[in-house]
């Protein structure tokens, strides 16, 4: 069963229209791959049909807790947003396959590059990675100061490097703009975030070994709808499903 | 005989059951979620000659109460199905109703040729109702005469029986159906989806690469149930409903309104175990309404008996 109706414990704004959701329940012991997502019900499976997925941002095993960010932009998100402490959610999940970090233990230095509402997983992966002793930098993107969040959680566990577009806060541009000194140590380098910024981060890395986690809409979660396609020149079929193949995929495996 | 089964040319369904084609992909992922021999049958996605990568994403938009897609055909051919896809359904001992697409006629008639020469297809579904490709699916869909010639070839070139997928977006579906039974067609599905279109306010452009899509999800069921009632009363072909079900609810309805069998779309992406669920609750409210069959539901909208029927 990969079907759970989990309580919802927490769900607060923490930046403009970005909302931190903590559930809780059983399943979240299932929940330890970070780059996994979570297909999730609005609960109004009549006006509002399709899931939203959502990557696991973190967990926490003792408590069965699961954090999920997302950000209020439509009004199924908005309808998500007014789910009140003790209300059930229905999610399906961890669906997907998170993060390779194989790699990473014979480099030991990892570089995390997130945009907008593409962060979330490199929280767990940064943990997850510090745990095991990999030294974790990350660069994470935002529009503005005010479109922020969990820059102080980051520092916890590694260097963080902040942009903003407008120059808010942080380097002014884009995550790109701020990658050059950490490539030095040729590290690893994993990114979420929307194919325009996936696109740039990969031509900056160049040859060095690293993963990406596409966004698409999606209908099933599951592989079987064909929704969330994307091409790619290294598999036969010519495509992969980013919900079942993906959402993680190896840089240059996906033609984005 | 069980009380749930039903019986159409070529599928002998222990239920009434089964996905319909396209939200179901060729079963394999949703049989990492339950035992795909609960099902009365499967609906597999639609079938080309050769390969198809499809049209570009976004390919699904969110609408009230449904959704569009225009995922454009997607699928690797005919041959490979037939090799990978079909043998991987063999164990679940399930009738497997294949839908075939083209572009051409020559592209239908191949397509057919194949696929209902396969063991382990049962029957094949006709799809001249996709909206979301530029060439074939619904061109030959909304002029009865070419869904009459297409029906009566691919008749001739199939081993199988023959149900022809209906399009809703036609301005009389009775004469369509009445076109394609006389071409030789041993049932129908319908509806396939309505043609719509979702824009994004801010910028003015279309949410779907494809521009427009297919609607589908409970928005549809009263077009559908209204679609079947009528064509059910002048054919005398078994209709396969669908359009909107996602309650057991909705599977006794679309029976009365004239189906034999209905097939579940939409709403297994909404809950991946929606089929065997809705296949759970039926026995239930059978009992509720003093039926004992469920074949005896067909059409009871129109026909002068009615319930309890079983107490006839």
């Amino acid at each position: 069963m990969m079907k759970h109706l989990l309580k919802v414990t927490s769900n607060t704004e923490i930046a403009r229209n970005i909302f931190e959701m903590k559930l809780t329940g059983p399943g979240v012991g299932n929940m330890t791959s970070p780059g996994q997502f979570l297909h999730v019900s609005i609960g109004n499976h009549t006006s509002k049909l399709l899931r939203r997925p959502l990557s696991i941002c973190d967990v926490d095993l003792e408590r069965e807790e699961v954090t999920l960010l997302y950000r209020a932009q439509g009004d199924g998100t908005k309808q998500l947003s007014e789910k009140q402490n003790g209300e059930l959610v229905d999610v399906l999940g961890p669906l997907g396959n998170g993060f390779n970090m194989d790699e990473v233990d014979i480099k030991r230095s990892a570089l995390l590059v997130g945009g907008g509402i593409g962060v979330p997983p490199l929280y767990y992966l940064g943990k997850q990675l510090k745990n095991t002793g990999v030294q974790v930098t990350f660069i994470l993107g935002y529009q503005s100061l005010e479109d922020s969040f969990y820059i102080d959680k980051f520092k916890e566990i590694g260097e963080t490097i902040v942009t903003t577009a407008d120059g808010s806060f942080g380097i002014k541009g884009f995550v790109t703009d701020a990658m050059e000194q950490s490539l030095k140590e040729e590290p690893v380098i994993y990114s979420v975030g929307p194919a325009v910024m996936l696109k740039a981060v990969e031509e900056k890395a160049d040859s060095l070994d690293g993963y990406l986690s596409l966004e698409e809409r999606m209908g099933c979660g599951i592989g079987a709808c064909f929704a969330c396609v994307c091409p790619t020149e290294t598999r036969k079929s010519g495509y992969v499903k980013i919900c079942s193949d993906g959402p993680v995929f190896k840089m240059g495996e996906v033609v984005l | 005989m069980s009380r749930l089964s039903v019986s159409l040319p070529g599928l002998n369904m222990k239920n009434p059951i089964l996905p319909a084609s396209g939200c179901f992909g060729f079963g394999k992922e949703y049989s990492k979620w339950y035992d795909l021999s609960l099902l009365g049958g499967i609906t597999i996605k639609a079938a080309t000659l050769e390969g198809r990568f499809g049209n570009p994403t976004p390919r699904v938009a969110e609408t009230e109460s449904g959704m569009l897609n225009a995922i454009g055909l997607q699928n690797p051919g005919v041959a490979n199905i037939i090799e990978n896809e079909l043998p991987a359904l063999k164990p679940y001992n399930i009738p497997i109703l294949a839908n075939i697409a083209g572009s051409t006629e020559e592209e239908y008639i191949e397509v057919t040729r194949q696929i209902s020469a396969s063991p382990l297809v049962s029957a094949v579904e006709l799809n001249i109702s996709c909206p979301n490709v530029k060439e074939g699916g619904i061109q030959f869909g909304t002029h009865y005469k070419s869904a009459a010639d297409l029906t009566r070839k691919v008749k001739e070139a199939s081993q199988k029986p023959v149900y022809v997928k209906l399009s809703p977006n036609v301005s009389n579906i009775v004469e369509m159906a009445q076109a394609v039974e006389e071409a030789g067609a041993d049932g129908l599905s319908m509806i396939n989806t309505l043609v719509g279109m979702k824009l994004d306010w801010r910028t003015g452009n279309p949410i779907l690469a494809n521009k427009t899509g297919g609607l589908s999800g409970p928005a549809i069921k009263p077009v559908a149930i209204r679609m079947i009632y009528e064509v059910s009363q002048k054919v005398s072909l078994p209709i396969i409903g669908m359009g909107g079900v996602s309650t057991a609810e909705d599977v006794l309805e679309m029976m009365s309104a004239g189906a034999s069998a209905v097939a579940v779309g939409t709403a297994n992406f909404v809950n991946p175990y929606i089929c065997p669920e809705i296949i759970d609750s039926l026995p239930a409210l059978l009992d509720e309404i003093g039926v004992e069959n469920i074949s005896e539901m067909t059409g009871r909208s129109f026909r002068k008996w009615k319930t309890p029927l079983s107490s006839r």
